[in-house]
């Protein structure tokens, strides 16, 4: 056969199984590569543990009507609409937080409440000059995150 | 098939003609590009001011990706087909491709900061963002750290490849794993979930930019030519003082 080929075939075969391998490591490790569980996967990992040491990170929705702020404190619930966590923030929140926003909050889980070190704001993958984000909202088609 | 347009000879004679067209194209891109997404387009109607990071952000991780395609093709043409002009073109996209990739990484950055609360996460996007540049920077300093050269182009091709498996993960690491990283905005089934007041101006940068590497690769695989030349000229001389 002409080297050439040969080298070919050669690399595709070392390419494919590298390929598998990684698939599979990236598999083994997903539990470590997801950057934050939702409400309801924490319960599902979890089970009825009430308090957790180790950080960890609850990603959702800011629920609605949820949400109290005083000076530097806050208390405000976090929903997958499936789940809710109260979480207790002391310290700046992020601009974008508001309610019905996607957020990320990381601390430590005592008797079932989130005691926030940090919170972080998502942002969605909807870029849009305000004016139609209003027009969407009158016409009722709205598709992103609830707006206030 | 290939052979036809692996030599250096030809390679000059095409793009003698294309570099200056290209350089006078992408300008134009950029600077309409740069003119409409800073002035011309309209605030974000969460983000504010802030979302005109990403005509410079998107636009780089493009390059930054799809250049390193570029280097993995070229590489496997280095391997398995020899020519020695695959590899100058491999060494003359690294360093862009770098470039394009710690932009990312910065303009993504202090985008996070005002918009997230925070500078840098480890989540699967950033991650694997910064494994990219990573690899840029591995195969610049593979390919320069062996006595032969030859030696360094090999291994530095090799490593070029390994890379390649990590383009699929940065691409869909949005999709796979919850990333505090948004979803892709442009390249998805549903048509993209920007507005188009906004995709123009991202379209020219991203042009501009695609023209404007296209045309600095060229320049440097004629500077390598030239560069290869004189230290074949060199050794010629020095020959000839021996003998």
């Amino acid at each position: 056969m002409n080297p050439k080929y040969k080298r070919l075939i050669i690399l595709i075969l070392i390419l494919s199984i590298l390929g598998l391998a990684t698939k599979l490591v990236l598999m083994a490790l997903k539990e470590n590569i997801i950057y934050f569980y939702t409400p309801n996967e924490l319960k599902k990992k979890y089970g009825n543990v009430k308090n957790i040491d180790n950080k960890i990170r609850i990603g959702g929705l800011v629920l609605e009507d949820s949400v109290i702020i005083d000076k530097n404190t806050s208390i405000f619930e976090i929903t997958d609409k499936k789940d809710v966590i109260k979480v207790f923030f002391k310290g700046q929140l992020p601009d974008l937080f508001r309610e019905g926003q996607g957020i990320v909050a990381e601390g430590i889980l005592k008797d079932n409440k989130l005691i926030a070190s940090q919170v972080l704001a998502k942002h969605d993958e909807n870029y849009m000059p305000p004016e139609v984000a209003d027009a969407l909202i009158k016409n009722g088609v709205w598709k992103g995150e609830e707006k206030k | 098939m290939f052979d036809w347009l692996a030599n250096p000879n030809r390679f000059k004679k095409s793009t003698n003609k294309l570099e200056p067209l290209l350089m006078v194209i992408s300008l134009l891109f950029i600077i309409f590009g740069l003119y409409f997404s800073l002035f011309d387009s309209p605030k974000d109607y969460q983000q504010g001011d802030a979302v005109r990071i990403m005509y410079v952000h998107v636009p780089s991780a493009w390059l930054a990706s799809f250049l390193y395609l570029s280097l993995a093709v070229s590489s496997i043409f280095y391997l398995v087909w020899k020519h020695p002009l695959a590899d100058l073109i491999s060494s003359s996209i690294a360093p862009i491709g770098a470039l394009f990739s710690i932009l990312t990484l910065i303009t993504g950055s202090l985008w996070g900061k005002p918009m997230w609360g925070t500078w840098w996460v480890w989540d699967a996007r950033l991650t694997s963002m910064l494994i990219l540049f990573f690899f840029y920077l591995g195969f610049i300093l593979l390919h320069n750290a062996f006595e032969r050269k030859i030696d360094g182009s090999k291994s530095a091709s090799v490593l070029a490849i390994i890379g390649l498996i990590n383009l699929p993960i940065i691409k869909f690491s949005v999709d796979w794993w919850h990333t505090l990283h948004q979803p892709s905005s442009i390249l998805k089934f549903d048509g993209p979930s920007i507005d188009n007041q906004m995709l123009i101006p991202l379209s020219f940068m991203i042009i501009g930019f695609g023209l404007f590497s296209l045309y600095l690769i060229i320049i440097n695989v004629k500077t390598k030519l030239i560069e290869k030349k004189c230290e074949a000229l060199i050794l010629k001389l020095n020959l000839k003082e021996i003998l």
